[in-house]
């Protein structure tokens, strides 16, 4: 789609850019956050209280350039590795480094990182400031970063107009006066006001009805190209991740289960989880409804995980020494996955013995 | 309007006919629902399906008279299981509730009493429409949680809404709903907030309801996978009509009307190409506050004629079950097939909604 308006300044500085195209954009090391619920009065004084383990050791890597997809069910730490990356919330534990620095140090402040990675979220009611006109929303960040008003602003009426919102009709418009699609393409011209290299889109497109999501996919699809973004795109919507993914991140209980290419990971699952997370997936087919659901009961609590591998209290596969040792994430030929069956050695029958541990 | 003509001694429980629903609330009337015809057999499941402001809940919560009542302007016919639904007094309004019909919502804790253990609102129900002890009525709730499988349902019995998981919950309000054995159960988006994993239970304890007490079942959806597994029957709305009307394997593998055969395919499936774009439909929803003289897809439709604009279409028959309100039938035919091979992308001339 071509407009007539110049859209240069937008986007990815390729000065800005260190190593090589095969150096992760992100690097996310044993990030940990857990929660403290309230204390009684002695908890407080002998340290004890039960925390959230919220995300609990996340290890992974995002690659510059692709669409890195992740799912799972609620509790399992998606949303809060969202917030913990942008600094939203602090990380009780762990390291982020983007563009080959930690973040927070000082060859990297957390101002000059949070321009580069941006956030949408789920609603696009409540994260527009409904006292704000469209265009001063969307030229807000930008100004904070030492852009001048005019400045931001033209750079706000081009967006608009480059996520398929007419500037002379809408610019001057406030967030109720918008459709939800609308509203939704603001919060993605926001978040690309600041020129960001990373997109974190959290639940973005869940809240939309069918038609207009299919719409909102595709403009996510062209601005990446346009601007050589990459995205986190975090779904409950198992169909629009595998469309819309290169990788994908499959969590469970605040731990990472499996990770790998999208089509290899959604034909050839290797964590049990994982299996029956896509098995799940309504079939589409009415002569081949499910017959059975794949797993019993909810997600536990991430309160009192159980112990050893988090998943098996629901696993088809589970073993004695499952309860016992917590899986590592093996790593073979682009895919890798937190199950004891995967890891040889491991005490498993249904492991491989530990030939190829070189 | 089409006079009413409906029998209740004829087969199906449910019968809705020409249904209409106006808000009168706001500055201007909304018309949520404008002249819809249902009928739902005995142990028959339909789904209504569309999405958000398409009328589908509000015709839903029409058939348990659930809208404020002084706000709300309902015509038009239901009948369920016997009952004039629309002419109900009050006492007989609340017998009806529950014992006949009964509901199910997208939110459990929002629908359950949160200061009541959900053993307490269960006996409360049963104990309000038949005259038995409450040791009794008690039993009748162990049996209602054993039959929606909740483990150690004994203890849950005692427990707060708030102690439960949400697929626990979800499972909770179905016994709640089924406590005064009725014959017809309504589900308003009752798999929206669960998990993938969940959301696949209760639709297969739903389908086995229906199958093994003989319910009928009206589930309100957005989401056609959820609907494919419980539904015998399709009723697809848009801007307060049922467009599409047949069942479940026609209207996915042959969709006529174009709003079907475009939902159809905006769908982001396994089987797409990386890369290739998703087919969708310009523009959003249509205002019900003022809806359009003719068909109210017309405007975001790929087949739209003059015509279109100008008349509200009435229902075209495909086949004896297969109902369609559309002028451009003829161009619809094998229409899924075609663009299944093609690049989808011809349905998408603009992006601005």
């Amino acid at each position: 789609m071509s407009i007539g308006i110049s859209v240069e300044h937008i986007g990815a500085d390729p000065h800005g850019d260190r190593g090589g195209p095969a150096q992760p954009l992100l690097t996310v090391k044993k990030l940990v956050k857990h929660f403290d619920l309230k204390k009684s009065f002695l908890e407080t004084l002998n340290g004890g209280g039960k925390v959230v383990r919220a995300v609990d050791g996340v290890d992974f890597k995002v690659l510059k350039g692709e669409t890195l997809g992740v799912v799972g069910e609620s509790g399992c730490g998606k949303s809060t590795t969202a917030r913990l990356l942008m600094h939203l919330i602090e990380p009780s534990a762990g390291e982020i480094v983007f563009n080959g620095e930690t973040v927070g140090s000082p060859a990297l402040p957390l101002r000059e990182y949070r321009r580069q990675v941006q956030m949408v979220f789920q609603d696009s009611y409540s994260s527009l400031n409904p006292r704000l006109t469209i265009q001063d929303s969307i030229a807000f960040g930008p100004q904070v970063h030492g852009v001048p008003k005019r400045e931001a602003l033209t750079r706000a009426r081009d967006l608009l107009a480059r996520v398929g919102l007419e500037p002379s009709r809408f610019a001057e418009r406030y967030p109720h006066e918008l459709s939800g699609g609308q509203r939704q393409r603001v919060n993605i011209a926001r978040a690309l006001a600041s020129e960001p290299r990373l997109v974190i889109l959290d639940e973005a497109v869940s809240a939309l009805d069918k038609s207009v999501e299919a719409q909102v996919l595709n403009l996510l699809m062209d601005l990446k190209d346009e601007f050589g973004l990459t995205y986190i795109f975090i779904s409950h919507d198992l169909h629009v991740v595998r469309y819309i993914s290169d990788r994908v991140m499959v969590m469970y209980l605040g731990k990472v289960a499996e990770t790998g290419p999208a089509e290899a990971l959604f034909e050839r699952p290797l964590h049990p989880y994982t299996r029956a997370l896509l098995s799940s997936m309504p079939s589409m087919d009415p002569d081949h409804r499910t017959e059975e659901a794949p797993l019993a009961g909810d997600p536990p609590n991430p309160i009192d995980p159980p112990p050893g591998c988090r998943f098996h209290t629901r696993c088809p596969h589970a073993e004695a020494v499952c309860a016992q040792q917590v899986p590592s994430l093996e790593s073979e030929n682009g895919r890798e996955a937190a199950c004891l069956i995967h890891e040889p050695g491991s005490g498993h029958s249904d492991a491989r013995a530990a030939i190829y541990a070189a | 309007m089409s006079e009413s003509h409906s029998n209740p001694t004829a087969s199906p429980i449910v019968s809705v006919r020409d249904l209409r629903v106006t808000f009168t609330g706001g500055k201007k009337p909304v018309e949520a629902v404008n002249g819809v015809d249902l009928s739902v057999a005995r142990g028959e499941s339909v789904a209504l399906i569309g999405e958000s402001g398409s009328g589908k809940s509000v015709t839903l919560r029409s058939l348990l008279r659930l809208h404020p009542e002084r706000r709300t302007r309902i015509d038009g016919r239901i009948d369920i299981a016997g009952h004039d639904v629309l002419a109900l007094g009050s006492k007989a309004l609340a017998d009806y509730r529950g014992k006949v019909a009964s509901m199910i919502f997208q939110e459990p804790l929002l629908a359950l009493d949160p200061v009541y253990t959900v053993g307490a609102q269960i006996v409360e129900s049963i104990r309000r429409h038949e005259a038995i002890s409450k040791e009794d009525a008690r039993k009748r709730a162990l049996e209602l949680f054993e039959r929606v499988r909740i483990p150690s349902p004994e203890r849950r019995l005692d427990a707060y809404p708030h102690e439960m998981s949400g697929g626990m919950r979800q499972r909770a309000m179905i016994a709640l709903a089924l406590a005064c054995k009725p014959q017809v159960l309504l589900a308003d988006e009752p798999t929206t907030a669960l998990d993938a994993t969940v959301q696949i239970q209760i639709l297969l304890l739903l389908r086995e309801l229906q199958r093994e007490l003989g319910l009928a079942i009206l589930f309100v959806t957005h989401d056609m996978g959820a609907a494919v597994e419980v539904a015998d029957r399709f009723a697809v709305m848009y801007g307060g009509r049922i467009v599409e009307e047949g069942p479940t394997r026609e209207v996915i593998r042959n969709p006529r009307h174009p709003y079907t055969l475009a939902l159809m395919q905006a769908r982001a499936d396994g089987a797409m190409t990386k890369g290739a774009r998703l087919a969708s439909i310009p523009g959003s929803p249509p205002d019900l506050a003022n809806l359009p003289v003719g068909c109210a897809f017309a405007e975001r439709c790929a087949y739209a004629q003059p015509a279109c604009l100008q008349t509200r279409p009435e229902a075209v028959a495909i086949s004896p079950s297969h109902q369609v309100r559309c002028l451009r039938t003829d161009a619809t035919v094998g229409a899924m097939d075609r663009n299944h091979d093609t690049a989808p992308d011809t349905l998408s001339p603009a992006l601005a909604d």
